[in-house]
């Protein structure tokens, strides 16, 4: 089972989960919303557009959809701490394979907690971390216990920083360079600052590992994405749909693949939702199952 | 109606597509303390009412001694969680205090990034600033995306400040908590400058 955990933009919501389900949203045609837990949630960005993506792929794929573990919090904290205590109690004793955490307020000491409980389940799940739970797991010093963290290159440049405690710190940032990435990728690998394997999402996606970059996927390339709030998000859901699929084969997955996979799918879903700078999140949801279809179709799973 | 109902409705790909185009347009800094700031303040009894004021709002905090970087005269800072600092600054401010400097414990000389990247693209000006983007229609002045970052205040801003214009919608530094927030806050403020040459 595939576990989402992360954060809504709304100050009095609870913890709360349940299997996620993708439903036509509140705001127009062009609009999504998710039903988790008898609530019902915006996919605006951010977490609700990462699980979005993963409820469309799962879908298509012929997956059980994703469960999500959700709580409302603005940035004060309170709600992911409720949350991490939640995880603390919850996740030991649950048969998830597979764990994706994302926005969610930075806390070391919480994080530890959680992936120390993580690591108690009987069948320790695959990892991946985005955003702000990534960012905890950096400063923690426990990135290596994640098989993906998804960064962009200013957030690649936070990882290969070993004093920075959050991007906004960073040092020799420079915000558009996507060309240092394999440099820094180095550094963020001899610090233990990086996940077994990073996808590193910008004009050109990189899959990088320990010993340097594996792919690259450029192509299509559509310029409005950069602007796009949640775009990084689905990209992570794809990748652990992606992951999600290759682990249902029963064989250990292939993270550098499902990685790749998910880059060209959101790129090719990008695409086909013609997007402008001022076009929501949603839109490229809706044309994930035809952008799997494409993909696949050149490349089964 | 079926998952791959609404998305091909969405996409006008389906049956019962909806009709129009498809898309429209001082201590050794160790990892447990890694999300930790410091506060420094001109004096000892500025320490003191900061202390009282973060404890009482909820907020863990320890005044300790200050690392040798950043040591200014007053020989006690407040160790505070940094990831809030945009919270913890507006209430220090509400109460009339002021810090010298708010800095990471991890490296209590690392300064902000203070670097923007501006992009046009058409009609639509984005400003970049650490890992925070904001884009703006520059015919109407109205925000159409907020992407980026990774604290629980990004979606939050998004949701107040996209389909506003530059001088209706709330300035990130007072509905932000973050550093996240706090970077969102100097977008923004580049942003308008640049809107307003």
């Amino acid at each position: 089972m595939l576990g989402l955990i992360g954060t809504v933009p709304d100050p009095d919501a609870p913890v709360f989960e349940g299997a996620a389900e993708l439903r036509a949203g509140r705001d127009g045609a062009r609009s999504l919303s998710l039903a988790i837990g008898g609530r019902e949630v915006d996919v605006l960005r951010g977490t609700p557009a990462l699980a979005a993506a993963a409820c469309a792929a799962c879908a298509h794929l012929g997956l059980a959809p994703p469960h999500a573990l959700l709580v409302g919090d603005v940035g004060l904290g309170a709600g992911s701490r409720a949350l991490y205590a939640h995880l603390e109690r919850r996740l030991p004793r649950s048969g998830f394979s597979l764990l994706v955490f994302h926005y969610l307020q930075p806390d070391v000491d919480w994080h530890n907690r959680v992936l120390f409980a993580a690591q108690a389940m009987a069948a320790p799940p695959l990892l991946v971390a985005d955003a702000g739970f990534m960012y905890a797991a950096k400063m923690s010093g426990q990135a290596q216990s994640y098989d993906l963290f998804t960064p962009d290159a200013g957030e690649l440049a936070f990882l290969a920083d070993a004093e920075a405690p959050h991007p906004f710190y960073t040092r020799g940032f420079i915000l558009h360079d996507e060309t240092r990435v394999p440099e820094l990728a180095r550094q963020a690998y001899a610090h233990g600052d990086a996940a077994r394997l990073l996808l590193v999402k910008g004009a050109t996606d990189h899959v990088v590992d320990r010993d340097g970059v594996l792919a690259t996927v450029a192509e299509p390339s559509v310029e409005a994405m950069e602007a796009m709030g949640g775009t990084g998000d689905t990209l992570t859901g794809l990748a652990a749909a992606l992951l999600a699929a290759l682990r249902a084969r029963g064989s250990e997955p292939d993270v550098a693949r499902a990685a790749r996979l998910a880059a060209r799918v959101n790129r090719v879903a990008g695409a086909l939702a013609a997007p402008t700078p001022a076009t929501q999140v949603a839109e490229i949801v809706a044309r994930i199952p035809e952008a799997l279809d494409r993909v696949l179709a050149e490349e089964p799973l | 109606m079926g998952l791959s109902g609404l998305l091909r409705r969405m996409t006008g790909r389906g049956r019962d597509a909806a009709p129009g185009p498809a898309a429209a347009a001082g201590d050794t800094p160790s990892a447990a303390r890694a999300d930790r700031g410091l506060l420094v303040f001109e004096n000892t009894s500025e320490v003191i009412q900061a202390e009282r004021l973060l404890k009482e709002a909820g907020y863990a905090v320890r005044v300790m001694g200050p690392p040798p970087e950043i040591r200014t005269g007053c020989d006690l800072v407040v160790e505070f969680p940094l990831m809030e600092r945009l919270h913890v600054l507006r209430l220090l401010a509400g109460a009339g205090l002021d810090p010298l400097q708010s800095v990471p414990v991890t490296g209590p000389l690392l300064a902000p990034v203070d670097l923007f990247h501006v992009k046009r693209m058409g009609d639509y000006l984005m400003v970049r600033a650490a890992n925070m983007k904001l884009t703006v229609d520059t015919a109407t002045r109205v925000v159409v995306n907020v992407s980026g970052g990774g604290c629980p205040d990004v979606p939050y801003l998004a949701a107040r400040l996209v389909g506003m214009r530059l001088d209706e919608a709330p300035d990130p530094r007072a509905v932000g908590h973050t550093l996240c927030g706090y970077a969102l806050a100097l977008a923004w403020d580049e942003m308008v400058r640049r809107c307003s040459d």
